[in-house]
């Protein structure tokens, strides 16, 4: 399996964001994009995810599901956590388990491998910013899914769920699947690095 | 079909619970129609003669009210990124939004139609006209609204602009409906003869309506 992007060009509000970009990652390869603020790291997460058209070139996956479009095989865990406060910790959980579909896992192995078990009933409107991101991160879990495109996946994660993080990331890994990460903080894991943007 | 079960069960779990739209929906159209008679003075035989009117209005307003969150709740928290994404056809996801918008918003004011009535004279007859009409119309109001949400959901203070867009869609959906209630109650038209079209408005915009607002939601993602 592999991910490639080629010719990239993305532009946003009539300013080009970046041009002649190529992307690429193997099954079991992390890849970390770095730069400055406003380099273009969420964008091009967004063109891989099909959440944003670019003006040229095309992103793929080869080798995976034939069926499937590269966005129906990807998780994006964006810098908003698709949370309703309304809803506990597991209804939140289990909607997007249903909604994602697919090769599901239990939800409550899901939340106990991010130390929220103790919390499922509670309405995710109490959760702290951290709480709220390992919660996010539980949906990656709680359906399979190859590729991972995270942004600024670590911020408000504390040191103990950082390192639950990287062990998520390696098994993911491991299992053969794609990490992409747009992050200002090291990985944590051998990552390729894509550095996007001036010398900031 | 299990993924729209499911945004379809979360949807209506939000309205119904503490700051959703269910209950809101209702107590304006209950604010509204009791206003009239203050407005109207103490004339019965104006009042129920204005009665379905004013119902139609209150409903078309109630409805408007709670349908500006229907995109922009889940634009703001990131769930429509992943919505657009999954596998479900995003025309699906719309109209199972809608449904449940429906479901959790419309059918409240309906079951309040009977109730309100007493307040405007209207006799059961009259009463059972309007509920009647209402349920079929008010379909066409949340699916042609859906269309101004998913149009206004990447702009700030949006509401005011749906409003703006959806309530001239809305003239043919009011025409038909309060002329099938006032067919019903005084004649000289059959009340077969709106009410029919009043249905084909419905069904006709539970077909456009999907594929208008995924249109314009794919078109509007930034």
């Amino acid at each position: 399996m592999r991910l490639s992007g080629r010719n990239l060009t993305c532009v946003r509000g009539g300013r080009q964001v970046f041009s002649g970009l190529d992307v690429s990652a193997a099954a079991g390869e992390a890849l970390a994009i770095t730069g400055p603020n406003g380099a273009g790291k969420t964008s091009l997460l967004r063109v891989i995810a099909g959440l944003l058209v670019p003006a040229e070139g095309s992103v793929a996956l080869e080798g995976g599901d034939n069926e499937l479009s590269l966005p129906e095989q990807a998780h994006y865990l964006g810098h908003r956590d698709a949370l309703k406060p309304a809803l506990s910790v597991r209804e939140n959980l289990s909607f997007w388990r249903d909604f994602l579909g697919g090769d599901t896992q239990d939800t409550q192995q899901c939340l106990a491998a991010v130390a929220l078990d103790h919390a499922a009933h509670l309405p995710a409107a109490y959760l702290s910013a951290g709480q709220r991101r390992r919660l996010s991160i539980a949906r990656l879990l709680s359906v399979r899914r190859p590729v991972w495109l995270l942004d600024e996946p670590t911020s408000a994660l504390d040191a103990a769920g950082q390192a639950l993080f990287v062990g998520l990331m390696r098994d993911h890994l491991a299992g053969g699947g794609i990490v992409i990460a747009a992050t200002h903080l090291p990985l944590g894991l051998d990552a390729r690095e894509l550095r996007m943007g001036g010398t900031g | 079909m299990s993924a729209l079960a499911a945004l379809i069960r979360r949807d209506i779990r939000i309205a119904l619970r503490v700051g959703g739209g269910a209950l809101i929906g209702v107590l304006f159209f209950l604010t509204v129609t009791v206003l009239m008679p203050f407005a109207v003075g103490p004339d019965l035989a104006l009042l129920s003669r204005l009665g379905p009117a004013i119902l139609w209005l209150g409903a078309l307003l109630a409805s408007l009210l709670t349908l500006d969150r229907l995109f922009t709740a889940d634009h703001e928290d990131g769930s429509l990124d992943l919505i657009v994404m999954s596998r479900t056809p995003l025309e699906l996801a719309c109209a199972a939004k809608a449904l449940a918008h429906w479901l959790a918003a419309g059918l409240p004011l309906i079951v309040a139609t009977p109730v309100l009535g007493l307040l405007l004279n209207l006799d059961g007859t009259a009463t059972l006209a309007v509920a009647l009409t209402l349920l079929a119309g008010t379909p066409a109001l949340t699916f042609t609204g859906m269309i101004g949400a998913a149009l206004a959901v990447t702009l700030h203070r949006g509401g005011l602009l749906l409003a703006v867009l959806v309530l001239p869609l809305s003239i043919p959906v009011l025409i038909f409906g309060v002329a099938a209630s006032q067919a019903a109650i005084s004649g000289p038209m059959s009340f077969g003869t709106p009410f029919s079209i009043l249905c084909a408005l419905s069904l006709f915009s539970l077909v456009i309506g999907p594929f208008a607002a995924a249109a314009s939601l794919r078109h509007g993602l930034d």
